[in-house]
């Protein structure tokens, strides 16, 4: 066996262990800590594919700032472990069952012979994966490009329509209109005579 | 690397929608700018979005009528394809959309939800369809796919005070979520043997003989099983009478029409120019889905007492003689298959709307006994009814006879005689919940002799149109057939 295809198994098993543990795991921070795993893992697999932009951003996005993200969140929400379990068990049986048929059905499918996807030849020495990435990106595949962008743009808007509420009669202020004050509206100036200080004492008390 | 720049014509409706729905947002987020933040205000139905989506919707439609041709054109290195199919398609799709959102109005402003949101999400989910549908890549297919149904998870929330919307919305998001898993573990297998995701190219590939028909077997399997729930088909089935119960009336009316012509276009796209050389493979699948479909749709179908539930198991049944078209895998069959799905979503239509006539503020017209004897309170709009439940059933004079017909008609051509028995016989069953409604309609006695409240006249008119119209075309269907099959001919012929 070459060494990359021991690291690939090697990475592939760790993969598998870990996206087992994000499943069963019964602390929800142990089960994001090990989708981390699994990411950095997956992040190894494409480094293997000479595919270094994606397993950086891979790293970059998710573990670096997603995965952050979701941890706080987890840490913060109140979580009643015994309630979720229940609900789990009461599962369980069925969900067994269907995942059990599922298996022998793909090994009786699958077993015994290869599957025979065959990995892609290996790239020469100065092929630059950013560089074509970049470059597919922005011409032959500007349309997905660009519908993915409208993906996101929806998950924006549906995401603010479910959750901002205009409720009636709540004191708020409108950040623009406090930017756009001007001294006129806030300051006024009066144009006083100059008076004595002893007039001056008078109309302050 | 010099890219050529693509056809942008063939893609202006595309265009046009996606601008107008920013435009409606912008409108949206700027017009309620400065005004008081009252109770008053909140609820006020803001028409701005309504008046910008019916006029874009109709501006697409002259677009797509202007440039089809009838010629096969691609664009985008492919992954666009503008033909006859698409144009029809399309054109059905814009009208939908257009009926979807005048039967709707009076509803939403009843409910506090007639504000822009509510249409942006609306022309996202239309451009989601029509991506869709002029799709010829499994990239674009797949994101089509996923902008129409981000949008339509969000529109089915989008009576967030609403605990049995907000549950449809987290049952169709979940379940959702998992067919889309599903398609792109298979998409993924079709890749890995024939290493093209283009649809045409991947024919070829398979045309010329694979040396790993494993491979194929096991990506076709999630690929239909991920179809199979997109389209509502037992028995992938569970989560329509769900969503179609929970969701606001208005939502449902949209997700029971126009995405149906969409999913149309994705199982055509999928199955007739991609994997045509697999359709021995796949036949099978789809004719067990189908008979599966057309049982658990109609026998279900009986016992409901909720009008939108009964009419969600009677689309079940329905997407049950569309993959019966589809599964003879000729050009006859898919016409079939089209003209089925065009006057389906004519009739659906017609349906929800007249449920959302009938649903006033605080009332939602959706149990079966709510239409006892609306003979008497409001014969014409009950006559409609009798004229959509009848077409529904497959009775002649209406259209949907002609449908169910052509349907058999390419079943037996094809030789699946067995399967058209089958099919027929679930239909007599079927016409019983259908006629059921019928008899609710003339011959029990009403709760109240109150006459139906008056609705704005444009609904009044459009639903008179679309109930006259399942009866003209059940009388002269040969227009609409002959259209289907010419459509389908210069595509696949």
């Amino acid at each position: 066996m070459e060494f990359s295809a021991v690291i690939f198994y090697l990475f592939a098993a760790i993969l598998l262990l870990a996206g087992l543990r994000v499943i069963t795991a019964k602390n929800p921070v142990h089960a994001a800590l090990a989708l981390v795993l699994a990411f950095f893992t997956a992040a190894g697999l494409w480094i293997l594919l000479e595919a270094e932009f994606l397993a950086i951003t891979l790293v970059l996005v998710y573990v670096g700032a997603v995965m952050v993200l979701f941890l706080f969140v987890v840490m913060m929400l109140d979580i009643n472990l015994e309630q979720l379990r229940q609900q789990f068990w009461d599962y369980l049986p069925i969900a067994a069952l269907v995942a059990g048929l599922l298996i022998v059905q793909m090994i009786l499918v699958l077993g015994g012979e290869t599957f025979g996807l065959n990995p892609p030849a290996p790239k020469p020495a100065g092929y630059s994966n950013t560089k074509e990435l970049g470059l597919l990106l922005y011409t032959e595949y500007v349309y997905p490009f660009e519908l993915a962008a409208v993906i996101l743009l929806v998950a924006i808007v549906a995401a603010i329509a479910l959750t901002l509420r205009r409720r009636a009669g709540v004191k708020w202020v409108d950040p623009a209109v406090q930017v756009k004050v001007k001294r006129e509206g806030r300051v006024r100036l009066v144009n006083l005579k100059p008076q004595k200080p002893q007039a001056q004492s008078e109309e302050d008390a | 690397m010099i890219l050529s720049m693509p056809d942008l014509l063939s893609a202006a409706p595309e265009m046009l929608v996606l601008v107008m729905a920013c435009v409606v947002l912008m409108f949206e987020a700027y017009a309620v700018r400065g005004q008081a933040d009252t109770a008053a205000a909140v609820a006020r139905p803001r028409v701005a979005g309504y008046v910008l989506t019916l006029a874009t919707l109709l501006a697409a439609a002259g677009l797509t009528a202007f440039t089809a041709s009838g010629v096969t054109a691609t664009a985008f290195s492919g992954m666009f394809v503008d033909d006859a199919l698409a144009d029809l398609l399309k054109l059905m799709t814009y009208f939908a959309g257009i009926a979807a959102a005048i039967y709707s109005r009076q509803y939403l402003a009843d409910r506090a939800l007639m504000r822009g949101e509510y249409f942006a999400l609306l022309l996202f989910a239309v451009l989601g369809m029509m991506v869709m549908i002029s799709a010829s890549h499994l990239l674009t297919l797949y994101l089509g796919l996923e902008l129409l149904s981000l949008a339509l998870y969000a529109m089915v929330a989008l009576r967030r005070d609403d605990a049995v919307a907000v549950e449809a919305a987290m049952k169709y998001f979940v379940l959702g979520a998992l067919a889309s898993g599903l398609l792109l573990y298979g998409m993924s297998m079709l890749y890995g043997l024939t290493g093209t995701l283009e649809l045409g190219k991947m024919a070829a590939i398979l045309a010329g003989g694979v040396d790993e028909p494993v491979v194929l077997a096991f990506g076709l399997v999630f690929v239909v099983a991920g179809l199979g729930f997109k389209l509502g088909a037992a028995p992938f089935h569970m989560w329509v009478p769900d969503i179609y119960h929970g969701a606001p009336t208005a939502v449902t009316l949209f997700i029971g029409s126009a995405p149906k012509l969409a999913a149309f276009a994705f199982v055509i796209r999928l199955l007739a120019d991609g994997l045509q050389p697999a359709h021995g493979d796949w036949q099978q699948m789809l004719a067990v889905m189908a008979v599966l479909s057309l049982a658990v749709g109609n026998l279900a179908a009986i016992m409901q007492t909720n009008i939108k539930r009964m009419l969600a198991y009677s689309t079940i049944a329905h997407m049950g003689f569309l993959l019966l078209g589809v599964m003879t895998g000729e050009v006859n069959g898919y016409s079939a298959a089209l003209f089925y799905v065009v006057t389906y979503v004519i009739m659906s239509l017609g349906a929800f709307g007249l449920i959302l006539h009938l649903a006033r503020a605080g009332f939602e017209a959706d149990a079966l006994d709510d239409y006892k004897g609306l003979n008497r309170r409001a014969p014409w709009l009950a006559a409609l009814m009798a004229i959509l439940m009848l077409s529904m059933a497959g009775l002649p004079p209406f259209v949907g006879f002609y449908a169910k017909l052509t349907v058999l008609q390419a079943l037996v051509g094809a030789g699946w005689i067995w399967l058209a028995v089958v099919a027929v016989l679930f239909s007599l069953v079927g016409a019983y919940y259908y006629l059921r409604v019928v008899k609710r309609l003339y011959f029990d006695t009403p709760h109240s002799l109150e006459p139906v409240t008056a609705t704005p006249g444009d609904a009044r008119m459009l639903l008179s149109v679309n109930g006259l119209a399942v009866l003209a075309l059940g009388l002269l269907p040969q227009p609409l057939l002959s259209l289907c099959l010419q459509a389908m001919r210069l595509t696949y012929g």
